[in-house]
């Protein structure tokens, strides 16, 4: 018994990770208790997530963790250690030109104050992935994790169809 | 709303995590999925001293079919789960349970256990767990206890386990092979906590009569609720118009007299009851005859 | 000159930036050595401050500054009252930090400042306040009984202010009439919830004696000139910038919320910039709410469903304090007559203080509130009389030939409340048409024979838009042909950039993108108001417009000079200047704009350019002629409306109601909508859809409920239910385009319509449905458990 508690891992508040976002490699030291959507903005200085509630019903701090959307804010950054983040500035492919989802976006003019649409378009691109042809319901119901106070959803889901009839194009 | 201060590990081994809770008793919690615990740390509703990560037991990541019933251990996730054939097709009530959790992005990080450890009587694992009388596995240093849900299923937020104990386990039992199901819930929003929820299995006899029945509900008291005396009562009948109609009836007991909340007023989360009562045993009953 | 852009859906200038996530929201705003700061506010709705010590919170490492309101010294005063009446005889503003009371659970107590938030959060649980709770006005039904206790000591009976306005005779209208009803409507407040919440971020630059302040504001400049007052700096050395907002809605347009001085306080204290953000729970509590009112009605009608007069006497819930003045209410009583003609109309409207977070304006801004009463009225009448809804409206409209049409108010503006043009039944029928309206009766029959519940309802509203005081803009053609362009008003998603530029590109022959619009930033422009009251469009766009024709003129001056042609055979496309018929005697903008600044330098591509052409040599006299006005190719303008200008629109809905759950699905929702002439009809559509959403989430999603503590106990996401994607349906949006006469653009605002008439339509659509049960609906907002109540309420009186 003794044994074990000598080598039991022990508590700490500071953590060394190692974490990959958007391809790029970076080691820090970070407080335990440091939200991941924290770290990413602020630590990072990868502002494009944002912080809408801080518990976990608006979506604004969607990323991709593994390939699979999350909230940010409902992770602690030291559990990323050894994992792939994706954000939005993960998205658009060279510097002239916009992913196929954000175009979309563009031109069925679903955005407007911007503050939703990275979390939004995180969530729609874990969403095609799985699903590449949704109907209208399916697409409302998946982008119901993400909240808009600007739209009214209404361009959101016709920018979404677009994307998906895009995407599909070989 | 940031976190208090709190210190945290991430153990690789069973043991190494159980030893931990052993130790620190009442000043640690698991964290597992986060989707519960994070919102309430966030929100400075809880204080613990310590947290102890079993994101790394990968010897509790595991989807079993045993004799009698399906295991799940305790760092499954949800999404996992849903996305499961061998839960599509052996238990497609689970899955179709799991489906209305929160929404896509909470489920890619909640675990099953996790749920049900959080025990909140509007969730629908803890329901569906009652429902099919399952069990919850937790083990600490003195061993291994195995808890059927309406023990383990104490209050709200509140469950059986005792300092030191964690949940390993969830082992949701097979329904017979002619059996119909159906789990239905009636929320506000896409995705919102049920303002009340009812997972329903029947079996039916060889005569096209209710052999057995099992119906629990969400959302209406301290702890989900399984309303015996209505399934008692659905024993040998046809669950025909008349018959659902009492059922409903008798199931709005089911609501304690302390279930006020900004949505919804007791009386009518039992005139919610009942609608949902019919509409569930129906689709159930319609399903076994299929 | 043929129009181009204005009136075309072009793709957003804002959105590349957007979609790539490189938005500059106050949060994403990060200065070397900055410090974070955090709120401690009230637990209770009222008590008094017996003793705070903030001894342990000092002391906690990573600490820096931890003030109550003793520490503040001449700063320490209330917020400026924003907008003075006469009627508003006990006004009350707020301190930056409680002194010896609080008044709402949320008030601000002490303000401290750390390494992170995270500290500073823990500081705020280090703090001790000794409270004396004291008893709560919770309610407006509270606030208004007689001996009740009182919000602020000295006001009596809680009464902020008392305003009666008269229209015509209503007494002797009343007493003459066929047909006389009365009665009772309640609202209730809903809040905004930006997706972003609050942000102050301030730096001190000790070298410059310069504050700058980034705010998420929807007014920038009247904050500016309020911290150079209250920090006795002059106006040139305080900069104040809106950068990207994420939504405001009227609850942005503050001066000041504590934060907005607190935290340039703290920077200048510490000589280190300091950030505060809101969080979402103290959004919940902190941040300007609105909608709460009560009314009695009584409205006479003859047996044709003409409405003769009508008499509304209501109360406001203020919250805590005034700092908005006494605009929404006063809003509400001018919105209340709506498209029709009421000769006769008695207002009278009493503003309470209650112990609740302050109300000012929220999109809408009391009109929802004045809808609703009127939508009511009319619905009222067609049930009394058994006539159709919409031909009672249709009965009761002013008609096209009679505008101007002076309601016989005073606006919020100061103005007259006159309508300048619109063609309400041209709207109706559009909608009528949409909703295949005429049919709706058979098929509601059709379903409730098969036990289900079908309704249509039909709300019209005028929305009082485009008031002053004014806005400006300044236009500059820079050497590269591009045009700078700035003004004060700020956008928070309305696309200013575009549709600005839009208005500039139509005058100087540019495309929309070579325009590049800075806002909201008191540098960069010195003279605004700001955003709200669907008024920056109009107001602001049409001094866009003034300032490039402005530009226009001056350019084809210059150019007729240098080549020697008339100023009318000037003409401006693609970025070119050129005589016409003759387009090789062309400049490019910008090098006609070096041109017209005779600097003994030039430099760049277009001058060496211009250097080698052949053009007018330099003619005696002044480099600058008289009559040149200044250098450059560059114009100021302002414009000042004469008064506000009325837009309108009707909404339509179809929906089913579960008369067992109370549960309502949307089978049709049809928005018509008359905004006069459209700049972008993209971003207004875009408007209305958001609109309509907030809407929506007002009338049947949204609720803040108070205890009777005071304490709202459904301060989160969770149980403040916002409308997602899957609870909104699709909207059909169709346009009558009634141009103002009063601005240049024939413009009318467009930001608030989706919102206003959303309520007014639920209650329409729900009596509806639900006739077969004798439902009227008198209160907003409603949810299923509501109905659910309302039906079992109206069986058990049968």
């Amino acid at each position: 018994m003794q044994e074990q508690e000598e080598t039991l891992p022990t508590f700490t508040e500071q953590c060394l990770i190692d974490v990959t976002v958007n391809g790029q490699h970076y080691e820090r030291s970070v407080p335990v208790r440091l939200l991941l959507s924290d770290f990413i903005r602020h630590e990072l200085h990868l502002t494009g997530t944002h912080v809408g509630c801080e518990h976990g019903v608006c979506g604004c701090c969607t990323i991709l963790l593994n390939g699979e959307a999350v909230r940010s804010c409902l992770m602690l950054a030291v559990q990323t250690d050894g994992m792939a983040i994706t954000t939005i500035e993960g998205m658009a492919g060279t510097q002239s030109e916009l992913h196929p989802i954000q175009q979309a976006f563009r031109e069925k003019h679903g955005l407007q104050c911007g503050f939703c649409t990275p979390g939004i378009i995180m969530t729609v691109h874990a969403m095609l992935h799985e699903n590449p042809n949704p109907t209208e319901a399916e697409i409302r119901h998946e982008l119901s994790g993400n909240l808009c106070r600007c739209t009214g959803y209404q361009n959101i889901v016709e920018a979404v169809k677009l994307a998906a009839e895009r995407l599909q194009q070989p | 709303m940031k976190p208090p201060r709190f210190q945290y590990c991430a153990p690789h081994l069973l043991d190494e995590a159980l030893a931990l809770l052993g130790q620190y008793g009442a000043d640690a919690k698991v964290l597992a999925g986060g989707q519960s615990l994070i919102p309430l740390l966030n929100m400075r509703l809880a204080g613990p001293a310590y947290l102890v990560d079993i994101n790394h037991l990968t010897e509790l990541q595991y989807i079993e079919p045993e004799d009698g019933y399906l295991a799940i251990g305790a760092t499954v996730r949800q999404r996992h789960v849903e996305h499961s054939s061998l839960v599509q097709q052996r238990l497609p009530l689970l899955a179709e349970a799991v489906r209305h959790i929160g929404h896509m992005q909470i489920r890619n990080r909640g675990t099953i256990a996790g749920s049900i450890a959080h025990a909140d009587p509007a969730a629908e694992l803890p329901t569906l767990l009652t429902c099919l009388n399952g069990e919850v596995v937790a083990q600490s240093l003195q061993g291994e206890r195995v808890m059927k849900a309406e023990e383990f299923f104490t209050g709200y937020l509140s469950t059986a386990l005792e300092l030191g104990e964690m949940v390993t386990e969830i082992r949701f039992p097979w329904l017979a092979p002619q059996a119909g199901w159906a789990f239905m819930e009636f929320a506000r929003r896409s995705g919102d906590y049920a303002l009340v929820g009812a997972s329903a299995v029947v079996t039916p006899t060889l005569d096209d009569r209710c052999l057995n029945a099992h119906l629990a509900f969400q959302g209406v008291a301290g702890a989900p609720v399984r309303m015996r005396d209505v399934e008692n009562m659905l024993v040998g009948t046809t669950l025909d118009e008349p018959t659902l109609q009492e059922a409903a009836d008798r199931a709005r007991e089911c609501v304690s007299d302390d279930m006020e909340d900004v949505h919804a007023t007791v009386e009518y989360r039992r005139a919610l009851v009942s609608e949902l009562t019919k509409r569930v045993l129906k689709s159930a009953w319609t399903r076994c005859q299929q | 000159m043929t129009t181009r852009w204005f009136g075309a859906p072009v793709q957003r200038t804002e959105d590349p930036r957007l979609l790539r996530g490189k938005g500059n929201f106050v949060d994403d705003i990060d200065l070397p050595e900055m410090l974070h700061a955090a709120v401690l506010r009230s637990p209770y709705a009222r008590a008094r401050i017996m003793h705070i010590n903030v001894d342990a919170a000092r002391a906690l490492e990573g600490v820096h500054l931890v003030l109550t309101a003793t520490d503040l010294g001449d700063v320490l005063e209330p917020s400026p009252l924003l907008v003075p009446h006469a009627a508003l005889t006990q006004p009350r503003t707020q301190l930056p930090l409680a002194l010896h009371e609080v008044r709402y659970v949320g008030e601000a107590v002490a303000f401290v400042v750390a390494e992170s938030r995270y500290v500073a959060e823990d500081a705020l649980e280090l703090i001790d306040v000794e409270y004396e709770p004291l008893p709560v006005v919770h309610s407006l039904e509270v606030a208004v009984t007689e001996h009740a206790h009182l919000v602020h000591e000295e006001v009596e009976n809680n009464i902020a202010a008392h305003f009666v306005q008269t229209v015509g005779d209503p007494e002797s209208a009343f007493a003459n009439a066929p047909h006389v009803l009365h009665e009772s409507f309640s609202i209730e407040r809903g809040a905004a919830m930006p997706m972003e919440c609050r942000g102050v971020l301030a730096r001190w630059d000790a070298h410059e004696n310069m504050l700058s302040c980034w705010i998420s504001t929807q007014g920038p400049i009247p904050i500016r000139n309020g911290l150079a007052a209250i920090f006795h700096l002059p106006e040139h050395k305080v900069r104040v910038t809106a950068p990207d907002v994420g939504g405001g809605f009227g609850t942005k347009i503050m001066m000041f919320y504590p934060e907005e001085i607190l935290t340039p306080y703290a920077a200048i204290h510490l000589h280190r910039p300091v950030k505060w953000i809101e969080d979402r729970r103290e959004n919940f509590i902190s941040s300007n709410q609105e909608r709460g009112q009560l009314h009695e009605v009584d409205y006479a009608f003859d047996d044709q469903g003409i409405l003769l007069a009508v008499k509304d006497t209501f109360l406001h819930d203020t919250g805590a304090y005034t700092p908005y003045g006494i605009i929404v209410p006063i809003i509400t009583a001018c919105s209340l007559p709506g498209p029709y003609r009421l000769k006769h109309y008695a207002s009278e409207f009493t503003v309470l203080y209650t112990n609740k977070v302050p109300v000012s304006p929220y999109r809408g801004a009391g009109r929802p509130h004045a809808v609703f009463v009127m939508e009511r009225i009319m619905d009222g009448i067609a049930r009394e009389l058994h006539l159709d809804r919409a031909d009672v409206r249709s009965r009761n409209f002013i008609q096209p030939d009679e505008f101007p049409w002076d309601v016989g108010l005073v606006y919020q503006d100061g103005g007259p409340t006159k309508y300048d043009s619109g063609n309400y039944q041209a709207g109706l029928d559009k909608l009528k048409a949409l909703l295949d309206y005429d049919q709706f009766s058979t098929r509601q029959a059709e379903a409730r024979d098969q036990g289900r519940y079908l309704g249509i309802g039909i709300s019209y509203y005028v929305e009082g838009t485009s008031i002053g005081p004014y806005e400006g803009a300044n236009i500059r053609v820079e050497s590269d042909g591009r045009i700078y362009a700035a003004t004060g008003v700020t956008s928070q998603g309305q696309a200013h950039a575009t549709t600005f530029a839009q208005i500039i590109a139509d005058q100087l022959g540019v495309r929309p993108e070579d325009v590049l619009l800075t806002e909201g930033d008191s540098q960069a422009f010195n003279w605004g108001v700001g955003t709200f009251a669907s008024r920056a469009a109009t107001v602001a766009g049409s001094a866009m417009h003034l300032a490039a024709v402005k530009v226009r003129e001056k350019a084809k001056k210059i150019a007729s000079e240098l080549f020697e042609a008339s100023p009318d055979d000037i003409e401006f496309a693609d970025g070119k200047v050129f005589v016409k018929d003759a387009p090789h005697r062309a400049l490019t903008l910008g090098q006609l704009a070096i041109s017209a600044n005779p600097l003994r330098y030039s430099y760049g591509e277009n001058a060496r350019k211009l250097m080698s052409m052949q053009l007018a040599g330099p003619r005696p006299g002044p480099a600058l002629p008289v009559g040149r006005d200044g250098p450059g190719l560059e114009a100021t303008e302002f414009y000042s409306p004469p008064h506000g200008s009325f837009a309108s629109g009707v909404h339509g809905m179809i929906i089913e109601i579960d008369p067992t759950t109370g549960m309502v699905s949307f089978l049709k929702y049809v928005a018509v909508h008359d905004c006069g002439n459209v700049i972008n009809p993209m971003i207004v559509e875009g408007q209305v859809h958001g609109g309509v959403a907030q809407g929506i989430g007002g009338a049947f999603f949204e609720r803040l409920v108070y205890n009777e503590e005071g304490q709202l106990i459904n301060a989160s996401f969770m149980d403040y239910l916002l409308p997602t994607a899957a609870e909104i349906p699709s909207i059909i949006v169709d346009h009558v385009e009634t141009p103002s006469p009063l601005s240049p653009l024939g413009m009318k605002g467009a930001g608030e319509a989706g919102v206003i008439p959303v309520p007014a339509l639920f209650a329409s659509a729900i009596d509806d449905a639900l006739a077969p049960f004798g439902i009227r609906v008198r209160e907003m907002p409603l949810h299923p458990c509501r109905l659910y109540e309302l039906l079992k309420a109206t069986q058990n009186a049968q």
